[in-house]
């Protein structure tokens, strides 16, 4: 299964390679509906997914994905089931669990990117392990055979961010704004400034996150970036009822506003 | 052992740590290089050290207390943080912090606060200062703490109220972070104990070194020798490390006290919350769990990275206290001396009442880290 999905690099340089920008949804896993929502995006032409781990502190989201993390944990999901039936799913894009630093230590570094790669998870995002703090991790994914994605923010130096880059794999998580994630009524200024900074110091796909909330803004930032991340805009219509259906819809309309460029 | 700095990658022994989204590394790195150079600076020292004195009262006192001596059969010095201004520790450290961020440049400070002292410490220092000031607050502790925030919001500050989670400390904490990181450049995190990324355990516990540092000497030229024992609660831990450093290098024991139900040493595994790895309270898939105590100023499920390397090398042992033995050592303080201990220090007090067979005949130091006017209103209801 993981064998045919491939990792999420090489789904995006495939991606961008023939010329097209890349598009990673996010969904919380455990959230009623999310193994559907994740095979509709997958089908609306998402290149690989996100899908979220809920934790009790996250720091880096806004209301609407503390909201849905919220209401899973309430239900008793854990770490554990969602990489069980995220693994029995038939899709054929690559996957990466985001989720916070303790969960993966809790559930012991080198067991955790070894549950990944046996669940067929590509990658791990972890949005509160800067690189200074990344040793310990990365060396148990590395062995695991799981892409680290590491982020690079508006404030990470000239210094930092080579390094950043160079480290990273899957794509390098490009951070649209200061500040948590969520919509915003346009894009940032500063999505397209660290864009253009990541791309000048790696071929690694680039891709932009937070604050990247419609098809418009998703366009705009791809100007200048591999691609990007939606989640809050895809995790609000989970919360509000709209099922697999609406995720599938949204992730199309996103896919189209890429593909007319 | 002194109490030296920890290790360039923030770790004390083997915990601590700079765990934070990305785009906060570079304000802790300033943070840390901004430290370094004031901390070292004569005209910093001395500024400071003129507002520790003329504007927050320092030194604090050293109370003997004889009838409360009597009572539990051993020697019992009070180290009064209680009479400071804002009537709590609190301000040795927002007074540090604050006029850092002046020099830094930042014109705003963000704090989160539990019992609402570190809330009312940093609204004091930012109208002092001219700074605007948030403080987020759990909904709960707005609740149970109204006086303070009325407090804060007398002070200029803006109370915003954290609805998520626990609605304590914690959710505080979460929310704090979450402002800095969309305020990073023209704001400072004002961090009110010694937990949170490299270099606040550490920058914390300087500011709260003269604590220990009065405390000895004030110890030394009353009874001629160092206590026996020196306890003070445990949240996350600022005012225990202040006290703690003065007496690491003495025959000492350090005992921290923790609220039964936020004991994060005794109930707690390593883990990593608020930008460091510490122990915390938490189940068996990483999830934060919420504390419970009567005291929102100790109402938190970690603890610093200090304390933690203490009670793992064996210096500081942690001891914890019921709500109810709490009450009771409120009520105690209050009875044989006449003062009003807040609920914080009251749980170290707890402790000492319930110890009285093993400490029989030592010299026993506590911190009383605040004054209880607070908790009037919380304690009426429980007393009746």
């Amino acid at each position: 299964m993981s064998a045919s999905r491939g990792t999420i690099e090489a789904a995006l340089r495939a991606r961008r390679d023939s010329g097209g920008k890349c598009l990673v949804p996010y969904i919380t896993g455990g959230f009623e509906g999310y193994l559907d929502a994740i095979s509709a995006a997958a089908d609306a032409g998402a290149d690989a997914i996100e899908v979220g781990i809920p934790f009790s502190d996250p720091v880096m989201d806004g209301p609407v994905i503390q909201e849905a993390n919220e209401i899973v944990l309430r239900n008793g999901v854990t770490p554990a089931s969602i990489i069980d039936e995220v693994a029995t799913l038939d899709v054929d894009v690559p996957m990466a669990v985001m989720t916070y630093y303790n969960i993966a230590f809790r559930f012991g570094l080198d067991r955790f990117a070894q549950s990944l790669h046996a669940a067929g998870i590509s990658g791990a995002i972890l949005p509160d392990m800067p690189l200074v703090e990344a040793g310990p991790w990365v060396e148990a994914a590395d062995n695991g055979g799981v892409e680290t994605v590491l982020l690079a923010a508006p404030t990470t130096t000239d210094a930092h961010l080579p390094a950043i880059c160079d480290r990273s794999r899957g794509f390098v998580y490009a951070v649209g704004l200061l500040g948590v994630t969520g919509v915003r009524d346009e894009l940032a200024d500063s999505a397209k400034v660290i864009a253009a900074r990541c791309k000048a110091v790696t071929d690694t796909p680039v891709l932009v996150g937070v604050g990247v909330g419609t098809p418009a803004q998703a366009a705009e930032v791809s100007t200048v970036a591999d691609g990007c991340v939606v989640g809050t805009a895809i995790v609000r219509k989970l919360i509000d009822g709209g099922g697999p259906e609406a995720v599938g819809q949204l992730v199309g309309e996103i896919r189209t506003a890429l593909d007319a460029g | 052992m002194a109490m030296t700095e920890p290790t360039p990658d923030g770790r004390f022994g083997r915990f601590g740590g700079r765990f934070v989204p990305e785009s906060l590394i570079p304000a802790c790195e300033e943070l840390e290089v901004a430290f370094r150079k004031y901390w070292a600076d004569d005209a910093f020292r001395s500024e400071l050290s003129g507002l520790l004195n003329d504007y927050a009262g320092r030194p604090s006192p050293l109370t003997e207390c004889h009838r409360l001596s009597e009572e539990l059969g051993y020697r019992v010095l009070l180290k009064r943080e209680d009479l400071n201004h804002t009537g709590s520790h609190k301000i040795n450290n927002v007074l540090g912090q604050a006029l850092l961020a002046k020099r830094m440049g930042k014109s705003r400070l963000v704090a989160e606060t539990g019992a609402g002292q570190h809330g009312v410490a940093s609204a004091t220092a930012a109208a002092l200062f001219g700074m605007e000031c948030v403080v987020y607050m759990g909904e709960v502790d707005v609740e149970r703490q109204a006086l303070n925030v009325f407090r804060m919001r007398l002070l200029g500050a803006e109370v915003r109220t954290a609805m998520s989670g626990s609605r304590t400390l914690k959710d505080a904490v979460n929310e704090a972070m979450r402002d800095w990181v969309a305020t990073v450049e023209d704001s400072h995190y004002c961090l009110g104990s010694a937990m949170g990324p490299h270099p606040y355990p550490w920058m914390v516990r300087e500011f709260h070194r003269v604590i220990g540092t009065e405390a000895r000497e004030q110890c030394l030229a009353l009874t001629g020798a160092d206590p026996d024992v020196v306890t003070a609660c445990v949240g996350g831990g600022s005012n225990a490390i202040g006290i703690f450093s003065g007496f690491v290098d003495t025959d000492a024991e350090l005992v921290g006290v923790e609220p039964a139900g936020g004991a994060a040493i005794d109930r707690g595994v390593p883990g990593v919350v608020h930008g460091s790895l510490s122990f915390l309270m938490q189940d068996e898939e990483g999830q934060v769990l919420e504390a419970q105590s009567i005291s929102a100023g100790l109402d938190y499920p970690g603890i610093g990275p200090e304390h933690a390397h203490l009670a793992d090398s064996g210096r500081a042992r942690y001891e914890k206290v019921t709500d109810d033995e709490v009450v009771e050592a409120f009520q105690l303080l209050s009875r044989t001396e006449g003062i009003i201990p807040a609920l914080e220090p009251a749980h170290a007090l707890a402790w000492m009442s319930r110890a009285r067979e093993e400490l029989a005949g030592k010299t026993v130091l506590l911190n009383l880290s605040g004054r209880g006017d607070k908790d009037a209103v919380q304690m009426m209801e429980i007393l009746g």
